[in-house]
């Protein structure tokens, strides 16, 4: 059986908080792009643009980035990842860019992510939020924003389903 | 979902799944192909070998930048500088190229079914990149790409091939891809290069052009192959293009939005008129551009299907 760890009301107060250090690290929201890393980073990246709006009343560019094609596993993988959209729609160089990630754990795909923001543009600085960390990093990879640190075994599953992909909000072990 | 074979040689052997998995990839490398660096890491360090028995410009090319942009190393084999001139077979040639470590085969051979052959030799992907009056899958890949980008939908289409359909790898690739998706596809020309017979496949077949273009949402027109001039196939190329050739006037009977495609290389002034290629309802030059985001995609999908 699945464990619950987070509820709807959970992930929105985690999310409501990291807005408000996004904020506080930046100085407020000048020069901010958020970029979610597909899939479940995209929808996290759109629900902190919203409450960053609540808070500071400003509009912060959200894109999608599809790391596929920079992913280190290709070669051992079975079957090719699916290709999703890459939409990034401000201008990366100079900007300050939050890279938003559901899950934190080996660090590989931030890795790729790093890759793919720097064949797209040349970002002021590359910040990461993550809405769990759960630990067993391969790489030296280390998250800026944290919703929730969460002690796992390596072979537990971790799964964030959002109401963007027609599931309840919740975050799940097993 | 993946492809269910580590080569690609026709479309006919395709499932529609497999299909729409390669123009859904393909979308994601069109927008790479829209950056300022446009290349990606995806298959750094396999190589890729083209074997071009025939010559060809624009899918030579457009498969060797699709490769260096997915960051595999090329070899072109010149084949008329190889041993292929010593007398070499096919298979050996092949062969030794594989020895050489390359992981993917780009092939493209005067007889049909060379690549089929080959693929049964070898444990690296063989991509057809056309091979005799066979199949030409990656250009019915990319026309269904630029179709559907175009339209919308591949389904309930009534797309129209004119011209030189006999001797045509496009077209029959087309009109597998296209008969699959449910499209209506309409096959014009004169009998001696649009038999009737076609028709068992699923197609109509016209020899009135102004009537096959009726309605038509795409008009596709092929290259009259010159090399055919004077084997009886139709009297004159000057007769040709007033019977068959795409003008201002005839493209008025298909609908008023119809696009206008061609495989290239044309032949301007005998199966279609310059106002009409270069006219905004031409999407030759995209085809162009498209093709390259398909090739993208089958060498990326097919780089998944190891053993």
């Amino acid at each position: 059986m699945p464990k619950e760890l987070l509820d709807k009301k959970d992930i929105d107060r985690v999310l409501s908080r990291m807005a408000h250090e996004i904020l506080e690290r930046n100085k407020g929201a000048k020069g901010l792009c958020l970029v979610g890393i597909q899939r479940g980073g995209v929808h996290l990246a759109k629900r902190l643009a919203h409450r960053i709006k609540e808070i500071e009343n400003k509009d912060v560019p959200v894109g999608s980035l599809d790391i596929a094609f920079y992913r280190d596993d290709l070669s051992i993988r079975k079957e090719q990842p699916q290709v999703r959209r890459t939409e990034v729609p401000c201008e990366l160089s100079d900007q300050k860019v939050v890279l938003v990630d559901d899950v934190l754990f080996t660090g590989r795909s931030i890795r790729a992510a790093l890759d793919a923001l720097m064949d797209i543009g040349r970002p002021a600085s590359i910040q990461l939020a993550v809405l769990i960390d759960r630990g067993h990093r391969e790489l030296p990879i280390k998250a800026d924003f944290v919703g929730k640190n969460i002690p796992t075994a390596i072979n537990e599953n971790v799964e964030v389903s959002l109401e963007e992909e027609g599931k309840e909000d919740r975050v799940t072990i097993e | 979902m993946k492809l269910s074979s580590k080569d690609l040689l026709g479309i006919k052997d395709l499932s529609k799944d497999e299909i729409m998995l390669v123009l859904d990839t393909a979308s994601g490398f069109k927008d790479v192909l829209r950056r300022d660096i446009k290349k990606v890491p995806a298959l750094r360090g396999k190589t890729a070998v083209n074997l071009f028995f025939e010559p060809s410009t624009r899918t030579k090319t457009s498969f060797e930048l699709a490769e260096k942009r997915l960051s595999l190393d090329v070899v072109n084999f010149a084949v008329t500088t190889s041993s292929v001139v010593k007398g070499e077979s096919i298979i050996d040639t092949a062969l030794n190229v594989q020895a050489l470590g390359a992981e993917f085969m780009v092939i493209r051979h005067p007889s049909s079914g060379v690549p089929h052959l080959v693929s049964t030799h070898i444990h690296a992907s063989v991509i057809n990149a056309g091979d005799g009056i066979n199949e030409h899958p990656t250009q019915a890949l990319l026309d269904a790409f630029t179709m559907k980008e175009k339209t919308g939908r591949l389904e309930g289409l009534i797309v129209a091939i004119v011209g030189d359909v006999l001797h045509s790898r496009v077209a029959k690739s087309d009109c597998y891809l296209l008969t699959k998706f449910g499209a209506e596809v309409r096959l014009i020309g004169p009998p001696t290069l649009v038999p009737l017979e076609m028709q068992s496949v699923g197609v109509r077949v016209f020899h009135d052009m102004e009537e096959g273009l009726r309605d038509t949402d795409v008009v596709m027109m092929l290259r009259i192959q010159m090399e055919r001039q004077g084997r009886g196939f139709f009297p004159s190329t000057l007769e040709y293009a007033r019977y068959w050739g795409l003008t201002t006037e005839r493209l008025s009977m298909a609908k008023k939005d119809a696009i206008v495609m061609h495989p290239g290389p044309m032949n301007r002034g005998v199966e279609i008129v310059s106002e009409i290629a270069d006219s905004p309802r031409s999407v030759i030059l995209e085809q162009v551009t498209n093709g390259l985001a398909v090739r993208m995609a089958v060498l990326y999908l097919l780089a998944g299907m190891k053993e």
